[in-house]
């Protein structure tokens, strides 16, 4: 039996994955519009005056961001888990570290990048200051995935819990800290007229880390919740 | 076979790992006990009073090294997370997940009492400096692995899981140790140093380092005690662990 190329079987992954949120596309903004919310609460708590809201605009869209996206993280295997589809993930002869990488690209491209695009409505919300909005949007370029990466090993290590929410949060946002710590940097730096290349530079580099180490680290993890 | 490498399969035995810590742990409490004892005496009476900060400094005879154990402590527990997932060594589980939470008690006991020396000296109980802040998520990732490890029915498998988390939080030890050197915020430097001198008074120093080692001995003891019961537990089907029971009952 030929169980064809691994790119082949990627290629698979990512088109059912894309096919099957495309069925429930109406799920597919719910990050978006939770982010919405929670920026709306602020003003409320806080009251409206601009230039307040404003020095707190750039991190308020990075946690409110950060927030839905660990929301989200729950659905990345929990229908697969659900039908039996992610065991045999695991026992398929194609590196299983790759297929995650599909999997978490694919989350990636359909929660964090609504989220992203809606992001310089969120800060026009909170009167972002200008100057900022280009240094944010990279930041949460670079930050996102991350986060998606990151927050998949957790997952991983929790999915065959019933109510794995709040530990989930707890696994995950200590890691997410000196994610948030250098892309708040960056936008206290641009707000401020500084340069901004340092943050954005080690928020890039640990991407890059990510990128490649979990995967492999989420695949192992899957292994000892599956086992 | 060599000798300490036989030794060391048997070290792995449940069995033999629980008499032989049976009989280590009177000694460990003991020699914590004197060394606290000693090291708090020294610290809180002998030792000379700071030229700036008077008594208030002999808090640090607590603080620094419950700090050295938050670090020490996870990275022990790492370490033996790695030998489990990689040898699947039962013994290794055990010892990583007992260590979670005694390595947490020591993480909160550096946090109170750092703030509680913060509020004279700094002026605040709490501020978001590096040190502190990268602290705090130690706590978090302690209390991260122990949630994880009771979440998951299966014992053994929870043990890997929260040991690959462990191993996943390692990042964060050198950012805690070197947060006071790539950021210059309030908490001070290193004063105690292993390479090159120290930058404190060797009368204000003796006590701190007695008390890093009697809290090494604490861990110890505290580890092996929460060890063995786990043993007993995970281990209640097997033979040897039922006669423990039995012999507990008859001399009841």
């Amino acid at each position: 039996m030929s169980h064809g190329t691994a790119l082949g079987a990627c290629r698979a992954l990512i088109v059912r994955d894309l096919a099957l949120l495309w069925r429930r596309r109406g799920d597919a903004l719910n990050p978006a519009l939770f982010a919405v919310m929670v920026i709306m609460l602020f003003p409320f708590a806080l009251g409206p005056e601009p230039q307040m809201l404003g020095r707190i605009a750039a991190g308020t869209v990075l946690v409110a961001l950060l927030l839905a996206g660990l929301l989200s993280l729950d659905a990345l295997f929990r229908s697969d888990l659900e039908d039996g589809s992610l065991e045999q993930l695991v026992l398929s002869p194609h590196p299983l570290p790759l297929l995650l990488a599909c999997k978490i690209a694919v989350h990636w491209l359909t929660t964090a990048l609504p989220l992203l695009l809606a992001a310089p409505l969120l800060g026009e919300l909170l009167f972002l200051p200008p100057q900022v909005l280009g240094t944010l949007m990279a930041a949460l370029a670079l930050s996102t995935p991350l986060l998606s990466l990151i927050g998949a090993v957790c997952v991983a290590l929790t999915v065959g819990m019933r109510r794995s929410g709040m530990l989930l949060a707890l696994l995950v946002l200590p890691l997410y800290v000196p994610v948030l710590i250098f892309a708040a940097g960056a936008c206290d730096a641009a707000q401020q007229g500084l340069p901004v290349a340092a943050p954005l530079l080690w928020l890039g580099a640990a991407l890059v880390l990510a990128l490649v180490l979990a995967p492999l680290a989420c695949a192992a993890a899957l292994r000892i919740s599956l086992s | 076979m060599n000798p300490l490498v036989l030794w060391f399969h048997k070290l792995g035995s449940p069995p033999y790992f629980y008499r032989l810590a049976g009989r280590l742990l009177p000694w460990l409490w003991g020699l914590a006990a004197i060394g606290i004892a000693a090291g708090l005496y020294g610290g809180l009476v002998l030792a000379p009073p700071d030229y700036q900060q008077s008594d208030a400094f002999r808090i640090i005879y607590i603080h620094v090294p419950s700090a050295w154990m938050s670090l020490f402590i996870y990275f022990f527990m790492a370490v033996n997370g790695f030998i489990a997932l990689v040898w699947r060594i039962k013994l290794s589980e055990i010892l990583a997940m007992a260590a979670a939470p005694v390595g947490a008690a020591f993480t909160f006991i550096c946090l109170a009492t750092g703030s509680l020396w913060g509020k004279p000296m700094w002026g605040t109980w709490w501020t978001w400096d590096a040190r502190l802040t990268s602290e705090l998520v130690l706590l978090f990732l302690y209390l991260g692995v122990i949630g994880l490890y009771h979440a998951i029915e299966d014992r053994r498998q929870a043990a890997r899981a929260a040991a690959f988390l462990a191993l996943i939080g390692i990042v964060n030890l050198p950012i805690v140790h070197f947060s006071v050197k790539w950021w210059n915020t309030l908490h001070q430097g290193s004063t105690v140093k292993l390479f090159g001198p120290s930058l404190i008074d060797s009368r204000m120093l003796w006590p701190l380092l007695i008390m890093a080692v009697a809290t090494k001995f604490a861990f110890a003891a505290s580890l092996l005690s929460r060890a063995r019961v786990d043993l007993l537990e995970l281990e209640s089907g097997k033979d040897w662990a039922r006669q423990i029971a039995l012999a507990e009952e008859t001399s009841a």
